[in-house]
């Protein structure tokens, strides 16, 4: 432990705090501390890839439990929550074993917390969602509640996954705050909140004028957008006909057992058909009690749409901070363009567009040479300023779609392959489920042919 | 197909399968074909092959039902009988006059007897006609069990009167309640049942007029209630067990109605549902690329597993549940008979009684009595061996509904199960061809 420990506190920085959208910023200097070597042209890209793989080769991250707990909130009022055990495993050489290196508590609005922070300091990257806040998509076996055992066994998967979601992609998993959420249970809040990130974050509304405002996007964002608007409808629509069909399907196998009762009931009159009533009977409840097992199964593929569900949200997230950006870009160029226009009216003593100067100046006479120059000076000033940052801005626009991009690419395997696993074994569930039926009502037959 | 009966179970196809083992294999219904064992299935005696022109010549060639349903009609009662009469009834048609609208269904009948005037006959019944019927039945053989009738109307589910699966499920209903007065050993007989089979409309108002006037009915209820409410003073043991059983099996049917009534309706929900759970995939499907191969595979799989949901609910409409409600009325009917017998056991015992205290008219009353006494032996034979009958009849039907019931639902899991498969196997192919193909 020790000696990991300095490794990966080198390895790790704090996220960069200036400026923002420099994604590469830290990442740049925990490669510079660790190569030797020249800096390639070519990204990071490469490098973090063996260093994550090395460092993922490092780590097992679970969470292994879920307990319920009572506490004071904020307001000072009494609240019952569940807390989860993290807990960490370094593995010393490949396929060798694990050893428990950190383990800690943390409730969901501690996860809450790490996402937004993740969020505001990676806006290129399609952050993992978590698993939802309260029980969505019920059918009717399930309870809605948030205390409820299967609801709290689900949702620990689900921050499990998200864990390890964060931890095998190549530029999250170097966040210190990612560590310490990791290794560090008191005091991680105010480290987070230190880093005054909510700050940092962009208003919803200035994001919301941006998207209507914005002029010249690139084209796959807009795309990107839109996909992920059919994305989160499809799938929403799915998983309610998915929880509706489940309802029914449950009724279906549950109203045979009744069968089963009155089967039995019935061959105690009976004399012939006796014996193959009650075991007929039999059958039908283990018919109807084979949908439990069944139905469970079914919920975990339902999770597992879910977190793409959600996972649309990330998407839409990383377009509006391009587009937030590009309009920013497009801000400042046409307030460039106006002083540049500005400075040469004032130049050329023509004026060309209204102005407030221009009209005073008329109303009340002409300024001084001496004031005019002073004037073109400034602007002159504010002009090679925003030429600048119009420069930078352009630089950081550009290199934010190359990194969202990349990141878009890398999410968009990711959904395929895991979509396509999700999918086939759901239709593995549906043979396991029609071959048990088989079963169930060959054995059935064979007891009504005897009767 | 007229007379959906539950036949032994046939397999998936819904033809009688398999060749005539021996003796007589093309002829449909010579009446040495249908001398069977026991053992030997029915249903190899009708090869697919058998032709109405092997048929007796006295039955007309032009058969108004399909050779199968005339298959089904014969096999539902487990009996070497003389099959010499069948009787469908179908098409059925609403009349509307200024008092009401009824509907009317075509009874077609074709025998060989020599008592019916022609081979043929082809008349339409209402309901109220059915009725009528089964009351005559009931007043000349009151302790033979006599089919059940469908309900009048049915109250629950606010079924509207004349909707097309309410007439659909009683025209199935009255059809199989002549095919099994047909089937009686001596209902079969009934002068009545040829009257109903025969008549035109006017000769059958006609001679709904005859028999017992209104105050001779009325007389007899009131001594109906007056000794039903005196009660029967000791019943012969089988005849307490037989009462104890219908009482049972009354209670159990009434169950097994209910239970398989809510597993449609759950059923039918369920397909409602599925029919939206595949097109939402293919849709999906729209905006992927690498996936829309495996999405378009499950909607397509769910799809046909929404199909063969379609199938099974019929299945279970045609095969289950009429059998299911039919023996539920049978048990009313069954308590029925019990009544009137205790009533005739009761007649007795009050002319018996009355015997005792009374000293004059000794000998019409010991008249009186011994041919009550007869009245009641005749009562007890008939319905002892009718009751057998029953039974008999009944476990065979049972069976056969929860046969087919569970070959029905074997072939549907089969045929998800076929399309998961091979929807599973094209996948897996395609995961094998390319780890990363390019795709265009």
């Amino acid at each position: 432990m020790e000696q990991a420990a300095p490794d990966l506190e080198r390895l790790l920085q704090p996220a960069p705090l200036e400026p923002l959208g420099h994604p590469d910023a830290g990442l740049e200097a925990a490669v510079g501390e660790e190569a030797e070597g020249p800096q390639d042209d070519e990204g990071p890209g490469d490098r973090t890839m063996t260093e994550n793989n090395f460092w993922l080769k490092k780590i097992e991250i679970s969470v292994s439990e879920a307990e319920k707990r009572t506490g004071r909130n904020a307001m000072n009022m009494q609240e019952t929550y569940t807390a989860y055990l993290v807990e960490t495993r370094s593995v010393e050489h490949i396929d060798g074993p694990s050893v428990l290196t950190d383990s800690l508590w943390r409730r969901y609005s501690e996860f809450e917390l790490l996402r937004n922070y993740l969020l505001v300091y990676y806006p290129h990257i399609v952050v993992p969602p978590l698993p939802e806040k309260r029980a969505e998509f019920v059918w009717h076996k399930l309870s809605a509640d948030n205390m409820d055992p299967d609801f709290v066994e689900r949702r620990r998967i689900g921050l499990e996954n998200f864990l390890l979601r964060v931890a095998s992609h190549p530029i999250l998993c170097r966040d210190k705050i990612f560590y310490l959420f990791l290794t560090q249970e008191g005091n991680w809040k105010e480290i987070v909140n230190e880093t005054g990130f909510q700050l940092k974050a962009d208003s919803r509304l200035k994001a919301l004028n941006a998207t209507f405002r914005v002029k010249n996007p690139d084209k796959r964002f807009t795309e990107l957008k839109h996909y992920s608007d059919e994305l989160q409808s499809v799938i929403s629509h799915l998983l309610r006909v998915r929880a509706r069909v489940a309802d029914r399907l449950y009724g279906v196998y549950k109203v045979h057992g009744n069968y089963g009762r009155v089967f039995s009931e019935w061959s105690a009159i009976e004399k012939e058909m006796g014996d193959g009533l009650q075991s007929a009977g039999h059958h039908m409840d283990v018919y109807a009690s084979s949908i439990d097992d069944i139905l469970e199964d079914e919920e975990h593929y339902a999770d597992q749409l879910k977190e793409y569900l959600f996972y649309a949200e990330a998407l839409r997230a990383v377009c509006r901070k391009h587009e937030l950006m590009q309009y920013d870009l497009e801000m400042a160029a046409q307030d460039l363009a106006s002083k540049k226009q500005q400075c040469e009216e004032l130049a050329t003593g023509t004026v060309r567009t209204f102005s407030l100067k221009g009209m005073t100046t008329k109303l009340f006479g002409q300024e001084t040479p001496e004031q005019r120059e002073a004037r073109i000076k400034v602007l002159e000033e504010q002009i090679s300023e925003g030429e600048q940052q119009l420069k930078s801005k352009n630089l950081e626009g550009r290199e934010f779609v190359k990194n969202a991009w990349a990141d878009i690419e890398r999410f968009k395997e990711q959904k395929n392959r895991d979509l396509k696993e999700a999918l086939i074994s759901y239709a593995v569930m549906q043979i396991s489920m029609c071959k048990k039926g088989i079963q169930v009502w060959t054995n059935a037959k064979e007891c009504f042919s005897k009767m | 197909m007229e007379g959906e009966l539950p036949a032994a179970p046939r397999g998936s196809s819904g033809l009688p399968a398999g060749d005539a083992s021996g003796d007589s294999p093309c002829a449909l219904l010579p009446a040495e074909a249908l001398a069977l064992d026991g053992d030997e299935d029915d249903l190899e005696v009708f090869s697919k092959d058998a032709s109405l022109t092997d048929m007796n010549s006295s039955l007309s060639p032009t058969m108004p039902t399909s050779p199968l349903s005339m298959i089904n009609q014969v096999k539902f009662e487990d009996e070497p009988d003389l099959r010499d009469l069948f009787i469908t009834v179908d098409d059925p048609e609403s009349h509307v006059t200024t008092i009401e609208t009824f509907i009317t269904y075509r009874v077609a009948t074709q025998t060989s007897r020599g008592e019916f005037d022609s081979s043929e006959f082809e008349v339409r019944r209402r309901y109220q006609d059915f009725l009528w019927l089964k009351g005559k039945l009931e007043e000349a053989h009151p302790t033979l069990i006599i089919p059940p009738l469908p309900e009048k109307f049915v109250v629950k589910g606010m079924v509207e009167r004349f909707n097309d699966d309410f007439i659909e499920t009683r025209r199935r209903a009255l059809n199989k309640f002549l095919n099994r007065i047909a089937d009686h050993p001596t209902l079969t007989f009934s002068e009545d049942l040829k009257v109903f089979l025969t008549a035109q409309a006017g000769e059958l108002s006609a001679h709904k007029k005859q028999g017992p006037g209104l105050l001779s009915k009325v007389g007899q209820t009131v001594r109906a209630v007056a000794l039903s409410m005196r009660g029967v003073r000791s019943r012969p043991e089988e005849f307490v067990e037989m009462n104890d059983f219908i009482e049972a099996f009354s209670q159990k049917m009434s169950l097994i109605d209910k239970i398989s009534q809510r597993i449609y309706k759950e059923e039918r929900e369920y397909f409602d549902e599925m029919k939206e759970y595949g097109p939402i995939h293919a849709l999906w499907s729209e905006s992927e690329e690498d996936l829309a191969d495996t999405l378009g595979g499950v909607a397509s799989c769910l799809d046909r597993c929404c199909q063969a949901t379609e199938r099974r609910l019929c299945g279970l409409s045609e095969a289950l549940l009429p059998v299911v409600h039919e023996y539920l009325l049978y048990s009313e009917m069954l308590m029925g008979v019990m009544k009137r017998r205790d009533h005739i056991q009761a007649e007795l015992e009050s002319k018996a009684e009355a015997l005792t205290y009374r000293k004059a008219d000794t000998d019409l009353l010991t008249e009186e009595i011994g041919k009550l006494e007869d009245k009641v032996e005749c009562a007890n034979t008939a319905l002892r061996a009718d009751w057998e009958r029953w039974k008999q009849n009944m476990r065979n039907d049972i069976k056969s509904a929860f046969a087919d019931t569970a070959e029905r639902n074997i072939h549907y899991y089969e045929q998800c199960l076929a399309t998961w498969e091979s929807f599973l196997a094209a996948q897996t192919d395609l995961y094998a061809k390319e780890p990363s193909e390019d795709k265009p």
